[in-house]
């Protein structure tokens, strides 16, 4: 019998999935008492090389309720149907052999569509910023298949929507940024439908039955003129008078894209990729109006109800989200600037299509240049590392039922007897659309146990979940990966160790962590918080041995002692506290969480560091206070940041060029090696991290400083006596210490 | 029977030469006469004529007399050979010199007193201090030393440069930018014009106007084309190739971009000339039928709009505006009401969009001309306000065919951008007390009661105003006129045209007879007689002007005419021809065009009167009969409009301005036929041809160039009909000549007469 460990792990590397219980209790009150609810983490393209590839269409269940797909579980036969298919040892189909519970079919018959790229482009940006977006872009096209389709909008004060291919002189046809517009409307604008009415183009048909149209072109087709078009971008023209924004109007931009590709490619994969550098200050969609006096919105506005464009421009963006993701069409926001862009009115628009949302102070950083390119990355067979216009559908047996998802996804709406009545997250359906994912793409379900408390499950039997994903392979196959788990049955009352036992204390905290980030998306502050710490204490009631009214017995399973911390360091969590932040980093940050699958995601929740010595080899260290040392040097990893910190002694050292002489190598050594694991970090990461370097006393260390566990302060520093055991933190933040003293005498107590 | 070529030919023996206009009262030669004006104090007769140049002393006799008080003004109008423009006036920061009460501008009728310090203003008789700048000592006449150095002080017609204060937004103005917008719709695109205009563009643009002494012209251009969407194009002399720039929202039409629109035509020369390349082939397979119109003529004025300048757009359309967008138009064809108490139904506009952007226009100064070219119904006079309104022009070329049609097209092209036109212009006319302009009648906008607008006024357009009383007037003081015209030049210069025109007043019916001018009176009625059809039935409007026709005549007789027999008609020498020239407008397709014209092409005819100046009017009223096979050197013979007047062996060139028919006799010649038409007899020669073989022969180049210095002396060119005696397009030629009973059954010349002197004797008895 293998660990807990061992099989959590094996079960993830095999079918990309993380139970936060992998024994479920058998009947709906105890699932409750449970506290963490009964779900998982599931990656729906976990990369797996060995896969075999299956070029048949999945077996499916005949009942037409049911129409699962055949999977090893079958054997098990625990719906007492037949499957026609018999198991004969000699051919026996690989659905069927137990370590493909996750199989991936193709179906051959299906249209191969190549993927669809429109680009939208803001050019109210100043030469320099402009010059290397351009740049990017350019290069980008180099990296996209010959036979994907490209478009590109340009806008500004208006939008223009450029034909490509055009010889003689260039095209675009011109709209209003301050009308928005319906599909239909862009359509009969750009003339798409109807018999073009230009020698150039040509009214031919595109196989597929799609109406060929001007504005997206094979790459292969347009390659020079796209790159002689996007050169000739120019600066935004209109006059900017002193004391005003540039008039932008990034809504109507992306309503253009959104109709155009509404109306040219409906229910195929493509991505409208926004690339902007600043708010929408004009028309649908606005932002923040053009007048300087008047900032972008704070959360402290919002807050007090002072932000006067927020819910338009968010109930506007969110119905584009939605008429995108209806389509297959996933919206991408690549935002760079120094001041908020709108991030946070335009979140949906990522977080439904599963678009990506990058963050950046400039085009001209790396790292927007270097996460553009990783989203150009390609496997080992060259194929992009996206999927495209996916349907997940979960399918349960009897005694289990979805409650819903959470993660960059839509719902679909579609009815099952397998819904709970209970929503978690993006409930009532069985079936989630992403529009766009990536092998890191992670979706939180959430289930419900059907029996009720009279009648619990009889042990000895297994729960099934099916997870069944079409998409469209970036190589233009549709395919469908089925992912079949099953889990044992106990029942709490008698063996709740059984239950206890297999608790994936990360795979908790990553769920409960969406389910708080999802409560806060709505939800008041500090709502949100009783109610995570409400979650700890009972989950500690629950499972802590301890005397009662005596916090000093209190002690938690070893499967569960690490979660208290990840709460603790998710409520001092830049997704939680929104102070220091701008509405647009937190949805940003946000964004990250809600996506990134489980490892990713611990690192956001607690971030991770490291210390280099010359006193051993690198090693994680607490994420304390007490781990600043002078002559030590840390390397902070938070998913968004990767920060190097010097302390005191070694700044000294490094001041006196000691690196540079040769009697010192091994100091050379040290200030490298860190640098080196970043880099590695770097390289892998998506979207690109942060780099800072930084030190003792400095400005940037305060990304460290904000991350630490405050054990020491300048409330207690004198208590502990000296500096040697590290660096005090400007905080009245609770440090771990107190936290978990509160939270043992909470637990025990009998009140 | 009084007869017009007489009169003209009287006229040219007496008045020919100079005409000094230093006289108060002091009729001009008629417009048919050969004069040199010699400015000294009045304004010459080519910008401005008076109906009268005797006022009556008071409103009764006014009405007795029936004689109507109007100006006729054509304030750009060019002058001819040997005469001086109006001089320029620059008094700087200081800017003009007006009157403090009625703000009349300085001009010779201003009389200094006190030793120069203050001016007496003799149209409304306030004084006013002379500012110290401006200040000038008298001489022992009262008069200032300087006179002869300032010419407001001497000329009747001068221009001030305007200051900021007359400039929109107090700032001084762009040169206007000229802006081409063609429809690229199937009918312009197979008729050939889009070809045509391309490959003329190049010759177009060397057309633009310079100012006196200027190598290049300053005015900037544009090009738009446009079927069911407009396409701007940007030919920013930086780029590789142009751009085009589409814009579908017909609804609210905007400008898509900034700069690269309106370009130097010369720096830009080789990407307009892509541009000009590639426009034909790109719409070369459309299937497009459906055309807007207003939202091209607003994409102009938001172009127009966005660069802050003022300009003209040149629109050349093809077809009723039936596309769904703002300004589309119903087929409301119904030729058969002209005539009739209903044609108002089809005269008057369908809808208001043309007449609101075309007050939009005007608040730009962004005049539009209308190039049309109609296989049907295209509804000008719907579309036509919008040229109306900013002082535009219309041309009409229905069935055009690019290589039948091409050279007039070319040519009224290049004659319209040629001229020197006043753009954003504002005209008032002031007067001195006693009388005040109340009514205005001609191409152009009014948003109060004084101030003409107009987007801009060219050369060939002029304004009939009416001046009624509303006091007494002095025998001695007459009457003095100034009409001031704010505008910007083509140089994008601010200045004020000022025109300056005094009159007599007399008490004596004698006197106010001698002095009326029939061709100036003509042009008034023809032009009030158009606006009240949009009101009256046109009956009514026909009996009146008969009925005042006869009044004045009668009054005349009774008052001044030694008695003689009730029998006799006597006309007074001034007015002899107003019997037959009142009976022309009668038969005339503007006002009285039925059934056998196209209502477009009646609104077109309307429109044209509407704007014509006095030269103009008398030749469209009574068209010139020229006998080209008998010419003394150079000059055919003017005959009379009468068929009675023509010859079976003659050849005879008919014009109106409008039309242009050459008549061949049937026994014309055969060496003359064999010389001009290179075919031995009439029945040979192809009457479909519009123009006359180039053949190398003295009688061939003597008679196409008689024809050509015809073209020359109107704006407008005409199309060519050759017409052979007894053809069937001999009943249309035979419409114009006038002096005849019309195959509608108007009267003959004689018969008008007679009907008149029935009238006449009605009244008086």
């Amino acid at each position: 019998m293998t660990t807990y460990e061992e099989f959590i792990q094996q079960n993830e590397d095999r079918d990309g999935i993380r139970c936060t219980w992998n024994v479920w209790p058998s009947s709906r009150l105890e699932a409750l008492r449970l506290v963490v609810p009964v779900g998982c983490l599931y990656q729906p393209l976990k990369e797996r090389a060995d896969l075999p590839p299956i070029q048949y269409d999945p077996v499916q269940c005949t009942r037409n309720t049911c129409r699962a797909v055949l999977n090893p579980m079958c054997q098990v036969d625990y719906r007492a149907k037949l499957w026609y298919a018999a198991i004969s040892e000699q051919h026996q189909p690989a659905e069927l052999i137990p370590s493909f519970s996750t199989i991936e079919y193709t179906i051959v018959r299906a249209q191969s569509l190549p993927p669809i790229f429109l680009m939208v482009v803001d050019t109210c940006m100043d030469d320099d910023e402009l010059g290397a977006l351009r740049d990017s872009l350019q290069t980008s096209l180099s990296l996209l298949p010959s036979n994907a389709l490209v478009g590109l909008i340009t806008f500004g004060r208006m939008v223009q929507v450029h034909e490509l291919g055009c010889e003689g002189l260039s095209r675009s046809y011109v709209f209003r940024g301050t009308k928005d517009l319906t599909a239909k409307q862009v359509q009969d604008m750009l003339g798409i439908g109807k018999p073009t009415t230009s020698g150039s183009g040509g009214n031919q048909q595109m196989a597929g039955g799609l109406p060929a149209n001007r504005f997206i072109q094979p790459v292969q087709n347009c390659d020079m003129n796209l790159t002689d078009l996007l050169s000739e971008v120019q600066k935004d023209p209109w006059p900017v008078s002193q004391g005003k924004r540039a008039l932008r109007c990034t809504g109507v931009a992306m309503s253009i894209a959104v109709g155009l590709l509404e109306c040219c490619y409906p229910n195929t994969g493509a991505r409208i990729m926004m690339f902007i550098g600043g708010p929408c200050s004009q028309g649908p969609g606005l932002v923040v109006n053009d007048d300087l006096r008047e900032p972008i919105r704070s959360h402290h506005d919002i807050q007090k109800d002072n932000a006067r464009y927020i819910k338009k421009a968010t109930k506007y963006y969110e119905a584009l989200a939605i008429r995108a993701a209806t389509n297959g069409h996933c919206i991408d926001i690549y935002s760079c600037a120094l001041d908020q862009n709108g991030l946070h009115e335009m979140k949906q628009c990522c977080n439904s299509t599963g678009g990506h949302m990058v963050m950046g102070d400039s085009f001209n950083s790396s790292l927007f240049k270097q996460t553009f390119q990783r989203v150009m990355a390609r496997d080992h067979r060259g194929d992009f590392k996206m999927a495209f216009n996916g349907v997940l559908e979960v399918k349960t047996s009897r005694e289990l039922k979805v409650m819903g998802a959470i993660g960059p996804c839509v719902s679909l709406n579609a009815k099952s007897p397998c819904i709970s009545d209970t929503d978690i997250g993006l409930g009532g359906t069985c079936q989630w659309k992403m529009c766009t994912f990536t092998p890191n793409t992670t979706l939180a379900f959430f289930f419900e146990v059907v029996n009720q408390h009279a009648a619990p499950i009889p042990q000895g039997g297994r729960g099934c979940i099916q997870f069944i994903t079409q998409y469209q392979h970036a190589s233009g196959q549709r395919r469908i990966r089925v992912t079949t788990v099953a889990r044992n049955w106990a029942d709490t009352t008698t063996n709740v160790h059984h239950v206890s036992a297999g608790f994936d204390q990360e795979a908790g905290a990553v769920l409960m962590a969406r389910m708080v980030v999802h409560r806060a998306e709505s939800d008041d502050g500090p709502d949100v918080m009783r109610w995570t710490d409400r979650m700890l204490i009972r989950l500690c009631q629950k499972f802590g041995d301890y005397a009662k009214d005596d916090p000093n017995s209190f002690r938690l399973p070893e499967n569960f002692s690490l979660y208290p911390q990840f709460m603790y360091h998710l409520r001092r969590s830049q997704f939680l506290q929104v102070f220091n932040n701008s509405p647009d980093e937190t949805s940003y940050y946000r964004h990250a969480l809600m996506r990134e699958d489980l490892t990713q995601s611990l690192i956001m929740i607690q971030p991770i560091l490291y210390s280099y010595s010359f006193n051993g080899p690198p090693e994680p260290v607490l994420l304390d206070t007490s781990s600043i040392q002078p002559d030590r040097i840390l390397l902070l990893d938070t998913f968004f940041q990767i920060l190097i910190f010097h302390g005191e002694t070694i700044v000294q050292w490094k001041a006196q060029r000691y690196q540079d002489m040769p009697e010192y190598e091994n100091f050379k050594q040290l200030l490298q090696a860190p640098i080196d694991d970043a880099q590695e970090i770097l390289h892998t990461r998506f979207p690109m991290p942060r780099y800072i370097v930084t030190e003792q006393g400095g400005s940037q260390a305060r990304f460290l400083l904000s991350k630490v566990n405050p054990s020491q302060t300048h409330n207690n520093m004198y208590v502990y006596g000296g500096g040697e055991s590290g660096a005090p933190v400007l905080t009245d933040d609770v440090s771990l210490q107190v936290f978990m003293e509160h939270l043992k005498k909470l637990a025990v107590s009998s009140a | 029977m009084p007869s017009p070529l007489h009169v003209m030919i009287d006229d040219q023996r007496a008045k020919s030469g100079i005409f000094y206009t230093n006289q108060k009262g002091h009729v001009p030669p008629l417009v048919t006469t050969d004069f040199v004006v010699q400015d000294q104090g009045n304004v010459s007769p080519r910008f401005m004529r008076s109906t009268m140049y005797n006022i009556p002393v008071n409103a009764d006799m006014m009405k007795q007399m029936s004689v109507p008080f109007g100006l006729v003004v054509c304030p750009m109008a060019e002058v001819f050979e040997g005469e001086q423009l109006p001089p320029v006036v620059d008094l700087g920061e200081m800017g003009p010199i007006r009157c403090i009460r009625c703000k009349a501008y300085m001009c010779p009728n201003m009389q200094f007193i006190d030793g120069g310090r203050r001016f007496h203003c003799l149209l409304c008789k306030a004084t006013t201090e002379v500012p110290s700048e401006y200040f000038q000592h008298l001489d022992h006449t009262g008069q200032r030393v300087d006179r002869f150095e300032r010419p407001e002080l001497v000329l009747g017609a001068y221009e001030f440069v305007a200051t900021k204060e007359y400039c929109r937004d107090n700032t001084f103005p762009k040169p206007p930018a000229l802006i081409f917008l063609i429809d690229v719709s199937y009918n312009n695109i197979k008729s050939g014009l889009v070809s045509l205009i391309c490959s003329q563009m190049k010759n177009f643009l060397q057309h633009l106007p310079k100012e006196q002494g200027q190598a290049k012209s300053p005015m900037k251009v544009g090009f738009i084309t446009y079927n069911s969407v407009v396409h701007f194009y940007n030919v920013n002399p930086n780029l590789g190739q142009p751009q085009m720039l589409v814009v579908g929202d017909t609804q609210e039409m905007f400008m898509p971009l900034l700069e690269g629109f309106l370009v130097d035509p010369v720096e830009s020369e080789t990407v307009i000339d892509t541009l000009m390349h590639q426009i034909p082939s790109m719409f070369a397979e459309t299937r497009e039928t459906e055309t807007i119109l207003s939202p091209a003529i607003q994409a102009g004025l938001e172009a127009l709009k966005a660069s802050g300048c003022a300009g003209k757009l040149l629109v050349f359309h093809s077809s009723l505006p039936s596309a769904e967008a703002p300004g589309k138009l119903k087929n409301r064809d119904d030729r058969k009401v002209l005539g009739t108490e209903k044609e108002k139904t089809v005269l008057a506009p369908q809808n208001t969009v043309y007449n609101m952007l075309g007050q939009d226009c005007v608040a730009v100064g962004c005049s539009v001309d209308l190039f049309v070219f109609n296989n049907s119904y295209i509804d000008l006079a719907t579309i036509g306000q919008v040229s109306r309104l900013t002082g535009g022009e219309i041309y009409k070329y229905t069935y055009f065919q690019a290589d039948y049609d091409g050279e007039r097209l070319v040519s009224d092209v290049e004659s319209n951008i040629s001229r020197l036109c006043a753009f954003e212009a504002i005209m008032r006319v002031r007067t001195s007390t006693g009388i005040r302009p109340t009514d205005f009648y001609g191409h152009f906008f009014m948003s109060n009661t004084t101030d003409i607008e107009f987007a801009s006024i060219d050369p060939d357009k002029a304004v009939a105003i009416e001046i009624k009383h509303d006091d007494k007037l002095s025998e001695e003081e007459g009457v003095y006129l100034q009409a001031a015209l704010l505008y910007t030049s083509i140089s994008g210069v601010r200045k004020i045209r000022v025109l300056n025109l005094a009159l007599k007043s007399s008490s004596q019916m004698v006197d106010l007879y001698r002095t009326c001018e029939l061709d100036t009176i003509i042009n008034f009625f023809s032009k009030q007689a158009i606006f009240r059809l949009l009101e009256t039935p046109p009956k009514t409007v026909k009996e009146s002007l008969i009925a005042r026709s006869a009044q004045i005549l009668a009054c005349y007789r009774k008052n001044c005419a030694s008695p003689t027999s009730a029998g006799q008609l006597i006309l007074p020498e001034c007015m002899k021809l107003l019997p037959l020239y009142i009976n022309c407008l009668l038969k005339s397709d503007a006002i009285s065009g039925g059934s056998d014209m196209t209502v477009d092409d009646r609104w077109f005819t309307m429109a044209a009167v509407t704007m014509m100046d006095v030269p103009s009017s008398v030749v469209y009223f009574y068209p010139r009969l020229l006998a080209l096979h008998d010419m003394e050197g150079d000059v055919p013979s003017h005959t009379r409009c009468s068929s009675e007047k023509m010859v079976d062996n003659g050849v005879y060139l008919l014009e109106n301005g409008i039309y242009m028919f050459l008549w061949l006799g049937l026994s014309v010649a055969p060496e003359w036929v064999m010389s001009v038409f290179g075919v031995p007899s009439v029945s040979q020669v192809d009457v479909e041809k519009n123009k006359l073989p180039v053949l190398d022969n003295p009688l061939s180049e003597k008679i196409r160039g008689a024809i050509s210095t015809i073209c020359e002396s109107h704006h407008r060119s005409m199309r060519l009909t050759i017409v052979r005696q007894r053809d069937k397009m001999e009943l249309v030629m035979k419409h114009f000549l006038v002096e005849d009973r019309g195959m509608d059954g108007s009267s003959s010349y004689v018969d008008f007469l007679c009907h008149m002197h029935k009238e006449i004797r009605s009244i008086l008895s």
